[in-house]
């Protein structure tokens, strides 16, 4: 067990590859060579919507967006363990998870371009919308998991936040009401380094994040974020602890945030260049495509089918999105409950009226 | 069987939960104690605990927990001790429990009860008196229920219970002993949002709810022996508002007295003022009064008095509209 070799207290990090994507672990992951592929196609597609959602915003065509950059590794390897019974409960820097599990681009891009339609799960996926307000989602998740464990149903509830998150309230409450119940939870924190302009100093004074878990009664370990074998290898874990019964585990993927917390952000204000560009080494994309070259399972041509493959994609759910019709009057009032209130009725009536005759 | 509130309230939850495995309940002390008013006695005995959960002491988490539970499939009933600690969930209520259903459009919904004793009148300590019930009025996507009586309690809890979307229940703890009534043995529902006539009369309206209906009831009875028949609504829904059985009483009787005990400036009486003059206008004697708690915070025991509205105030607002 990986939780038992890297415990948090005595400063344990697991990392499978170097930045050279050279294995310098006896914990290399077995997987076969289609997943080690999809793995590297879905980091591919994660980066490359990543930046198409960039330029759309830069265009006007998209929000306010958190972007991705540089948790390519730990968005994926927390998610390619989850399996199509368990739940999933992302924050809102999360790409990479939803499109692991497979949640449609589309609807992503359509959520970031302002319509709630975007949010409207689909029916076969257990994934909660993204939440804004910070930490807020980690409780649902362990009602989620106590949920399971009423109806003795064996899965597994991810639930991923920030570094900035073990700071609020609602992680505490969270953690311990699963250490309590013994939940079948897997928390990932990806930390960052940055929550806006608070650096990872400034949320806590505990060595780790992982050694957070030692107080709520179960097992944290700390990973290299850049690693995706590393976090593969420890989410599967627990996700496979969780499914078994011996409940809940925190870990806490060392990265950082590559771009600017928002667009509306400018992080050269309160960081270094200097520090960017030493992450910049550490490349969860770089390492991972020169462990599949040395394996064998890259070359130039493998690398332009993938790049076509999800520069199409990403063209093709812009297309989806922007198709989509604007949401209509009555889209804003009929999911308030769920009947209509004679007050929803009567206010939707006087705004169709102020349309009708061309008032706002 | 003769029941007071609480005894009302425990048979919902009990008659639920066997009806619809779904039924889980959580919350502070509610098992092996029954809650620290013995809403929940007996039902960690009869239904395990797995279905009723003693939690940590944390309210957000309560909260929080019970809309995985909800999204998963379950029907979470949580007990928040009082009210007056209810707002460290505040955040989970106002930013999940209210609009999960609009931001998934519909994909996932929260069908949750979340009870909690309120309001003043039982000389408690401080933080266990005040009724910030408009604060949970003014959220969309909240249903917002008080009961006046045993009967009504049992009804609206069941209803509540069943309802797809979630429901604030607020159980005015001075009424939870204070009125016994013979009320059904079997499961029954009281209807969400609809207001009930307690009282048909002609001269006023008298609308309350919760801990003020007794209240009201006592004013009207010293009135009607100066002759003023009063008619008393008990909204039992706060919030959305059944405004259609207010406007026809007003119409009907061309007064309107509503009594509170939350703090007057922007309680609900100032909602249902409005409503009345953008709705029964022409129809008015005399203008709209609110009767209610002052914009104070809530006086420990000793200067309580001072604060809680008694029959006789509401008796003067009677004479006040009648001689207007």
């Amino acid at each position: 067990m990986l939780i038992e070799k890297f415990d948090p207290l005595k400063g344990g990090l697991l990392q499978i590859l170097d930045e050279e994507g050279r294995v310098k672990s006896e914990f290399e992951p077995e997987l076969a060579e289609e997943d080690l592929k999809k793995i590297y196609s879905l980091m591919v597609l994660t980066r490359a919507a990543d930046q198409k959602a960039l330029k759309l915003q830069r265009q006007g065509r998209l929000g306010t967006y958190a972007p991705s950059l540089g948790h390519e590794a730990c968005q994926v390897g927390t998610a390619f363990p989850i399996q199509k019974e368990d739940w999933v409960f992302p924050y809102f820097r999360d790409l990479g998870m939803y499109l692991t599990v497979g949640y449609p681009l589309a609807d992503y891009f359509l959520y970031w371009m302002g319509n709630e339609a975007g949010m409207r799960t689909p029916d076969d996926l257990n994934i909660f919308p993204l939440a804004i307000p910070v930490a807020s989602q980690i409780p649902h998740s362990v009602g989620a998991a106590m949920a399971a464990d009423i109806q003795k149903k064996n899965i597994a509830v991810v639930c991923t936040f920030g570094d900035g998150a073990t700071s609020e309230g609602d992680f505490h409450e969270a953690l311990n009401f699963a250490g309590v119940f013994r939940t079948p939870n897997v928390f990932i924190c990806y930390n960052n380094q940055w929550a806006i302009s608070t650096p990872r100093s400034r949320q806590t004074a505990a060595r780790t994040i992982a050694q957070k878990a030692v107080a709520y009664g179960f097992p944290g370990m700390a990973v290299d974020g850049n690693d995706v074998l590393a976090v593969y290898a420890s989410s599967k874990e627990a996700f496979d602890r969780a499914r078994a019964g011996q409940g809940p585990t925190l870990i806490e993927a060392v990265t950082y945030r590559m771009g600017h917390h928002t667009t509306s952000d400018d992080a050269s204000k309160y960081r270094l260049e200097a520090e960017v560009k030493e992450w910049e080494k550490k490349d969860p994309l770089s390492r991972f495509r020169a462990y599949l070259k040395n394996k064998g399972l890259w070359d130039e041509d493998f690398e332009k089918a993938v790049q076509e493959k999800a520069a199409e994609a990403v063209e093709k759910a812009v297309a989806v999105a922007e198709g989509i019709p604007l949401p209509s009057p009555e889209d804003i009032f009929r999911h308030t409950y769920k009947e209509m209130t004679p007050q929803l009725n009567q206010q939707l009536d006087d705004l169709a009226g102020a349309l009708k005759e061309g008032r706002k | 069987m003769i029941s007071n509130m609480v005894q009302a309230l425990n048979q919902a939850l009990s008659q639920e939960m066997e009806r619809d495995p779904r039924v889980v309940i959580l919350g502070e002390d509610i098992g092996v104690d029954g809650g620290v008013f013995r809403v929940t006695e007996g039902l960690l005995q009869k239904f395990g605990s797995r279905r009723v959960m003693d939690t940590p002491l944390a309210e957000s988490g309560i909260v929080g927990a019970a809309i995985g539970m909800a999204a998963f499939g379950l029907r979470p009933v949580a007990e928040i001790q009082f009210m007056g600690f209810i707002y460290p969930a505040f955040n989970q209520i106002i930013s999940h429990v209210a609009r999960l259903r609009n931001r998934t459009r519909g994909r996932f919904t929260v069908p949750m009860v979340i009870r909690t004793p309120y309001g003043a009148g039982v000389k408690a300590l401080e933080h266990h008196s005040e009724s910030t019930e408009a604060l949970f009025c003014q959220i969309p996507g909240l249903t917002v229920v008080v009961p006046s009586t045993p009967y009504e309690a049992k009804g609206l809890l069941t209803a509540a219970i069943r309802s797809d979307d979630p429901v604030v229940y607020l159980e005015p703890s001075r009424l939870y002993r204070a009125e016994k009534q013979d009320i059904p043995d079997e499961p029954y529902e009281v209807p969400l949002r609809e207001a009930r006539i307690v009282k048909a009369g002609k001269d006023v309206t008298l609308v309350a709810w919760g801990a003020m209906v007794p209240v009201v009831l006592k004013a009207s009875e010293i009135a009607e022996k100066t002759g003023v028949s009063s008619e008393i609504l008990d909204l039992r829904t706060l919030s959305p508002l059944d405004t259609d059985t207010v406007i026809k009483s007003v119409k009907k009787t061309g007064r309107a007295l509503i009594v509170h005990e939350a703090p007057k400036s922007c309680g609900l009486g100032a909602e249902l003022a409005a409503q009345i003059n953008e709705n029964a206008l022409l129809s008015l004697e005399a203008p709209v009064l609110r009767i209610a708690g002052q914009d104070i915070t809530v006086p420990l025991p000793k200067a309580e008095d001072f604060y809680y509205v008694g029959p006789e105030r509401v008796v003067k607002g009677i004479r006040q509209l009648m001689e207007f």
